[in-house]
């Protein structure tokens, strides 16, 4: 059942076509991700979603309702995490929390996400003392504090060293385990590949693919290749029949494979019923980088 | 309601954690005064002022200084800082309205402002006995008009100033003029008569506090005067304001 619909969405800022003509659906209990370039109108169109922008065509609709009219029932029912967005200087980070959680019928402990989101040392530091990827944790927080049923986050780890991203990626599973559906928006392929169900690629204001990220992959970048040193000589022909292998090359002491589907599985089993045995075997797959780059024709940031 | 009480709370909370601001803005006032009391001369009567002496009659002058300061100049300043740091859009996302928070500002904006003036006139009785406003009800009024009608042009700096360095920029002439039209700067009785007179009629209407301080009832235009740029001001911020 899809939480979100957004069907032919446009925005424009004076001349500016940020968002030209985006149609997506976000099913509950799913972790969708919106992926593309800078300037894409990946934030205008979540931004949508929230309520935050008024659409200039198109129509969006969240958990069934209309995000302009029904704005006071889904800002209960939906968490959002802003791009830029910050805190007063002086605010502690309990304070915010506590302030945000009185907010809701609903909300969570406050103390307790604190905890979660590692800052229970920093739970009296202000806000402004407070490191870049505090900032960002206490604003993941804030999205969740409300237990919301959606959690809209908008560059969720932008800002984090390695150690804590891997953290919020655990922390964002364990809130999807919970029922939350999570709308998103990253620049990182690492963390669209290991947490996203589904992904939206969008580019210039236009979806150009929406599929999971193996399907995104193998849609757009299907070719895999295998590496081996045969310990006997092989006959080419014993690769080429395959249905899987599209070509076969030698470097050096080397075979080079390349095909689609199980190509690994393919390659293995031949060799082994003629009893060659494979040395230095390694598959080399498209990443969802290839697929980006692909899409969009951008090399990803990172 | 209850998000208004919270946030409340919470911008108080943050107003008196900014100690040297809130020490200037409450205190200032009543420092200048208690300076000039300490000075004898300053205390005597003179014709100059009606046979009053220089601090009676300079009272109502400091009065301005914190009103100028909140009014035009920390409250919208905070405000645009709000906008600009997106906190208020943060805000627009949960249950509670932005309009919460800019009712907060005003109301710890109004409450400095009451602070202040009442230290001003207890120090300034018990100290060097400058007399209780003679006529409190017009006191009050001049006092309540004044104070909206810079609150509200304060708003209307929020409201027009897309950042925060516009609104400085639109906030530091304000101030200025301000307290040079309210007799801080130069005392009004050292002032060109037709720039006193101009002080008449610019918020916070310095005369008509003075008139109902030391002498018979503030003037009924003075006081029509600050309420229409009160509710101009006003009206026009509401129309302009953005949360974003
Ligand atoms: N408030 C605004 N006023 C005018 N133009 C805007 C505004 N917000 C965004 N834009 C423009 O709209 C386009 C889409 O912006 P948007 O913020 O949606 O992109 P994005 O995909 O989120 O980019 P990024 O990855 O950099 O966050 C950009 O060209 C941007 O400059
Ligand atoms: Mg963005």
């Amino acid at each position: 059942m899809p939480v979100i619909e957004v069907t032919h969405l446009k925005k424009r800022y004076g001349d500016l076509v940020a968002v030209d003509d985006v149609s997506l659906t976000v099913e509950a209990g799913e972790i969708f991700g919106v992926l593309g370039p800078n300037g894409a109108g990946k934030t205008t169109t979540v931004e949508c979603v929230a309520g935050l922008r008024v659409p200039d065509g198109g129509g969006v609709s969240v958990l069934g309702l209309d995000p302009r009219r029904d704005a006071a029932q889904l800002r209960q029912r939906v968490g959002v995490q802003l791009q830029e967005s910050q805190l007063p200087d002086r605010l502690r980070v309990a304070e915010a929390l506590e302030l945000y959680a009185s907010f809701y019928r609903n909300p969570a402990d406050p103390a307790a996400l604190i905890d979660k989101l590692g800052l229970g040392e920093k739970r009296n530091t202000a806000y402004k003392k407070l490191s870049g990827g505090q900032k960002q944790r206490l604003s993941i927080a804030l999205a969740l504090v409300g237990n919301p049923e959606i959690a809209i986050l908008d560059e969720l780890t932008t800002g984090l060293d390695p150690q804590a991203r891997r953290d919020t990626w655990g922390l964002i599973e364990q809130v999807r385990d919970s029922g939350v559906t999570i709308v998103l928006v990253t620049h990182f392929m690492e963390e669209a590949e290991r947490l996203c169900d589904r992904i939206a690629v969008i580019d210039r204001g236009r979806v150009v693919a929406l599929d999971t990220p193996t399907g995104l992959v193998s849609a757009v970048a299907p070719e895999q290749r295998v590496r081996f040193r045969p310990s006997a000589p092989v006959d080419d022909r014993l690769l080429t029949d395959l249905p899987e292998v599209s070509d076969v090359r030698r470097t050096g002491g080397q075979v080079v494979v390349t095909g689609t589907g199980d190509l690994l599985h393919a390659v293995t089993s031949v060799l082994a019923r003629h009893q060659i045995v494979a040395a230095d075997l390694r598959l080399e797959q498209s990443t969802l980088d290839d697929a980006f780059v692909e899409l969009t024709g951008h090399r990803p940031v990172d | 309601m209850h998000a208004f009480r919270q946030i409340l709370r919470i911008e108080a909370r943050l107003y008196l954690r900014d100690l040297p601001t809130l020490l200037t803005i409450v205190g200032l006032p009543t420092m200048i005064l208690v300076v000039l009391g300490l000075i004898p001369s300053l205390r005597e009567p003179d014709p100059n002022f009606d046979g009053q002496n220089f601090v009676n009659y300079f009272a109502p002058s400091l009065l301005v200084v914190t009103l100028a300061m909140v009014g035009v100049n920390t409250m919208p300043m905070a405000l645009a800082t709000y906008r600009e740091r997106g906190v208020l859009r943060r805000l627009a996302t949960t249950p509670a309205h932005p309009g919460a928070l800019l009712a907060a500002q005003l109301v710890v904006a109004l409450a400095a402002i009451l602070a202040s003036a009442l230290l001003l006139i207890i120090v300034g009785r018990l100290a060097f006995g400058v007399p209780l406003p003679e006529h409190p009800l017009g006191f009050a009024l001049a006092f309540v008009l004044g104070t909206a009608a810079l609150l509200a042009l304060g708003l209307l700096v929020a409201a027009v100033a897309r950042t925060t360095k516009a609104a400085q920029a639109l906030a530091v002439p304000l101030f200025l003029l301000t307290m040079f039209f309210g007799g801080v700067y130069l005392p009004r009785f050292l002032l060109p008569d037709a720039v006193a007179r101009i002080g008449d009629y610019t918020p916070p209407g310095v005369q008509a506090l003075l008139d109902a301080w030391t002498g018979p009832s503030p003037q009924p235009l003075h006081l029509a005067i600050m309420a229409v740029i009160a509710v101009t001001a006003g009206a026009g911020a509401a129309k302009l304001f953005r949360w974003e």
